[in-house]
């Protein structure tokens, strides 16, 4: 099944391989063996490791370590292909979402933005322009496009939050809503189909093994890690989550900032609507529609905090792989889709709970 | 005469810099006693004391002749002592009836559950409204109150919660003339009832006029106690800042210049301040000074852009401005520490590098990329500068730092900048000594090397240690301005107080 195909994009998973059925409970159980490990003398190291920063790799380790052993086939070389695939699209929105969290925030519209930029890429891609139809110009502007849609659902959040002062839970929710709704109306809920070659091989191919879209990734993932770490904006956008009026104080145009977060967000949420339409090559209103909750999960379970101004990008790279890791794994010996999303749940309020003490831990000395 | 509480050796220290020092003396039950000291004197700390919103290290209260000991101010409300705040603990949004009851609404059942009587509860807040002479319908929401029936209402509601110690803090401060009247007839009337109350208050006149004892506090120590037949507001103002000097300032050998720095000219805004017209030069150190609610940080605020004004301009590094805005005012060298570090000084979960460099972040980076090496190194010479030792908490978050350390901090921030100006809103307030004198200092320095210093106190005595001239503002006027030859701190408070006071 590698490619995905439609199916994942309307994210049920089930139809994959249901060959390793294991025993529920023990698989529940070894999964995590080390964040509790008893009671009495393991408890200062217990306390340590939960609040290092390093416990997500320990915690990734651990879980292929055991999962490996559950699911034989979690390594080989056609389900490596499939989590990557996973991987890729996630990976770009949740970098996007790390930006808007470090200014405390918080970017629900991105489903939107996949929905919106999705159908009118693929419209403008698809349309019979005269001569240039079908031709490496409409592929153009139909990726231009797809930015531009971004840029404007994100203009919109950056001004609602900045400008009027809204909550950014409630705005983007509004902006997800009513952008979900306007993309389905366009194309009256019908997929399009037939989207250019090129396209598709940015979603599937590869140069010499290497994925176009790991090299998207990799240079995405680089720039971000670059602008949050060597730029001006980078530390504006920390001192916008850790106390917005102290930065304002301190001459941070936190406007401007702020919008940026969101606007960052958006792109990234487009590029990873490009991902994602290569390789399903689809263009659907309800594209990555279920990625909602993986995406704000990887970052939070990477330890970007949800107070704001804290946040690593390396860190977000394996808390994507995490989520993504465990949904195939899961996946692979058999559970349901109902399972693996409360597994999911159970994971993000771990790492939501792990943050609160994190956050606790230092304001008491 | 009986007293009704007892204060008995009372002791309090906040992060090492004692607040409260041994402080004895009695409420006596049926008097008004009038509780006076110069802000930070301890009054509030000892009523917070008393209230039960904080523990004291030592000493004990008596209440009845019995130890009150208090885990958190409901305690304190069910022993009956009532405390009005400076602030009034009033939930706007909710009815007078409401506010009056929270927490204990009179209930009723229906169907079994325990349901709020709305009927019995406004009969009762009717009845008690008129005991506080208001003629109010109570389900007036709070929020379409004036200043002065909201007062009324807090007292009603202290009355109605069977209160026998009434504290007021500071009542009048938001008041008119007519109803600090009213207030005081009330006060007078429920005295004649046989209530003991403690009022705090900065207006001399006022004190004397209402209340049979009168206690002055200075440095968290009771300096006078008596009946006010012994008390004028002369010798209260001596006894409040009568204080030997000693080596707590730092000498400055550097004059200040003729050449303006800063120039505010006829600064308004209706109901904050009045036009405010005065100067800065480079190298000079000018205090401001001024009661709570005198309107000095809302001028410093306004001078920064952090709040609008109506009419007026602020001159600065060679440009006029009539609306600032903090960037544009730290680019033309305006340097600005506010009175609330924790709030609006610093990332407290940030590091200490962080920080200090946040302010300057720009002129150390070339198209938006900061060089990391260079900012490293003028971080590390500014920290140093203010005497932070930067090997040892770079890394580390700001709030693990002790105040002193995190004022430094951002101080450090500041000068970083190079500002030409600097205003600084309360720099050594909740501070121990040591970073008091590294804050003076700092400031010498800084006048040295050509800056102009805004100085915001409310301790005279600072001012008078460290400026070169001292401006006093009252009711957002400028009343005052003494040249360092004439410094008087009788002077400069009875300014501050207004004739109202010294009468």
């Amino acid at each position: 099944m590698g490619g995905g195909g439609i199916q994942s994009m309307q994210g049920t998973g089930e139809v994959r391989v249901k060959a390793f059925i294991h025993d529920s409970s023990r698989a529940e159980s070894s999964g995590r063996p080390t964040i509790f490990p008893g009671a009495g003398r393991f408890r200062n190291v217990a306390k340590k490791l939960l609040y290092s920063e390093y416990l997500l790799l320990y915690l990734t380790l651990a879980y292929l370590l055991v999962a490996t052993q559950l699911v034989p086939g979690l390594l080989s070389s056609t389900n490596l292909r499939n989590v990557l695939s996973n991987l890729f699209p996630l990976l770009v929105a949740a970098i996007g979402q790390s930006f808007v969290l470090i200014t405390a925030g918080i970017d629900l519209s991105v489903t939107s933005v996949f929905a919106c930029s999705s159908v009118v890429g693929g419209w403008i891609m698809t349309s019979n322009f005269g001569p240039r139809a079908g031709s490496g110009w409409s592929l153009a502007a139909g990726l231009l496009a797809m930015f531009v849609v971004a840029i404007v659902i994100a203009l919109i959040n950056g001004l609602s939050i900045t400008q009027f002062e809204m909550p950014p839970f409630i705005v983007t929710l509004s902006t997800m809503t009513f952008f979900s709704g306007v993309a389905l109306w366009l194309v009256q809920s019908r997929n399009i189909y037939h989207l250019p070659r090129l396209l598709v091989t940015i979603g599937k191919g590869s140069v010499v093994f290497v994925p176009y879209a790991l090299l998207l990734t990799a240079a995405l993932v680089s720039t971000a890690h670059w602008v949050l770490t060597r730029t001006v904006l980078g530390r504006w956008l920390f001192a916008a989550g850790y106390n917005a009026k102290a930065a304002v104080i301190s001459g941070v145009p936190i406007g401007r900032t702020i919008i940026f977060a969101y606007v960052a967000s958006a792109v990234c949420a487009a590029l990873a609507t490009v991902l994602l339409m290569g390789r399903l090559e689809t263009a659907s209103p309800i594209i990555g529609q279920r990625l909602l909750l993986d995406l704000i999960a990887a970052p939070v379970i990477g330890g970007v905090s949800l107070f704001g101004g804290r946040g690593k990008i390396q860190w977000v790279i394996l808390g994507a792989l995490f989520v993504t890791l465990m949904d195939n794994s899961l996946n692979l010996l058999g559970f349901s889709s109902f399972v693996i999303m409360m597994a999911k749940g159970g994971l993000i309020l771990f790492a939501a709970l792990l943050d609160v003490f994190r956050n606790a831990s230092t304001v008491s000395t | 005469m009986e007293s009704i509480v007892e204060f008995d050796g009372i002791g309090k220290r906040f992060f090492n810099v004692t607040v409260l020092r041994d402080v004895s003396f009695p409420v006596i039950r049926g008097h008004i006693l009038g509780l006076v000291g110069e802000n930070g004197a301890g009054k509030s700390t000892l009523m917070n004391i008393l209230g039960g919103v904080i523990a004291a290290d030592s000493g004990v209260v008596r209440v009845d002749g019995k130890d009150l000991i208090l885990k958190n101010p409901q305690q304190a409300a069910e022993r009956g002592i009532s405390f009005i705040h400076q602030e009034l603990n009033l939930f706007p949004n909710l009815t007078i009836a409401e506010n009056l009851f929270i927490p204990h609404f009179p209930k009723h059942k229906i169907a079994g559950l325990g349901l709020i009587n709305r009927r019995d509860m406004r009969e009762q807040a009717k009845k008690c409204l008129l005991s506080v002479g208001l003629d109010l319908s109570p389900d007036i929401v709070v929020a379409d109150l004036n200043p002065g029936e909201r007062q009324l209402v807090e007292i009603a509601k202290a009355l109605n919660a069977d209160a026998r110690v009434v504290i007021f803090d500071e009542p009048t401060s938001s008041l008119s003339r007519p109803e600090v009247e009213r207030l005081f007839l009330l006060m007078n009337r429920l005295r004649s009832q046989g209530m003991s109350m403690i009022y705090i208050s900065h207006i001399l006149g006022d004190v004397l006029k209402l209340c049979d004892d009168i206690c002055v506090l200075r440095d968290g120590q009771v300096v006078a106690y008596g009946p006010k037949d012994e008390f004028s507001s002369e010798r209260m103002i001596s006894l409040m800042t009568g204080r030997s000097f000693e080596n707590l300032y730092p000498r400055r050998d550097t004059v200040p210049s003729d050449e303006p720095a800063l120039e505010v000219r006829s600064l308004s805004q209706p109901g904050v301040v009045e036009n405010l017209d005065f100067t800065l030069h480079r190298g000079e150190v000018v205090g401001l000074f001024g009661l709570m609610g005198s309107g000095r940080t809302e001028l410093v605020r306004m001078i920064f852009g952090l709040d609008t004004f109506e009419q007026g301009e602020i001159a600065l590094g060679g440009s006029v401005d009539r609306q600032p805005v903090p960037r544009e005012s730290i680019r033309r060298g305006l340097a600005f520490l506010t009175e609330d570090r924790r709030v609006e000084g610093l990332c407290m979960d940030a590091s200490v590098e962080e920080n200090i460099a946040l302010v300057a972040l720009s002129s150390f980076a070339s198209s938006g990329v900061i060089h990391k090496a260079r900012l490293r190194r003028a971080v590390t010479d500014e920290a140093s500068a203010v005497s932070i030792n930067i090997a040892t908490v770079r890394k580390q978050p700001v709030k693990t730092l002790s105040g002193g350390n995190q004022q430094k901090v951002v101080l450090a921030k500041w000068l970083l900048s190079d500002p030409a100006v600097l205003i600084l809103d309360e720099p050594t307030r909740g501070i121990d000594v040591g970073a008091k004198y590294e804050v003076y200092r700092l400031i010498n320095q800084c006048a040295g090397d050509g800056k102009a210093i805004l100085f915001v106190s409310s301790e005279i005595e600072e001012l008078i240690g460290v400026c070169d001239r001292i401006l006093v503002i009252r009711a957002g006027e400028m009343c005052d301005s003494v040249r360092r030859a004439e410094f008087n701190a009788e002077r400069i408070l009875r300014s501050a107080f207004g004739a109202q006071s010294v009468q």
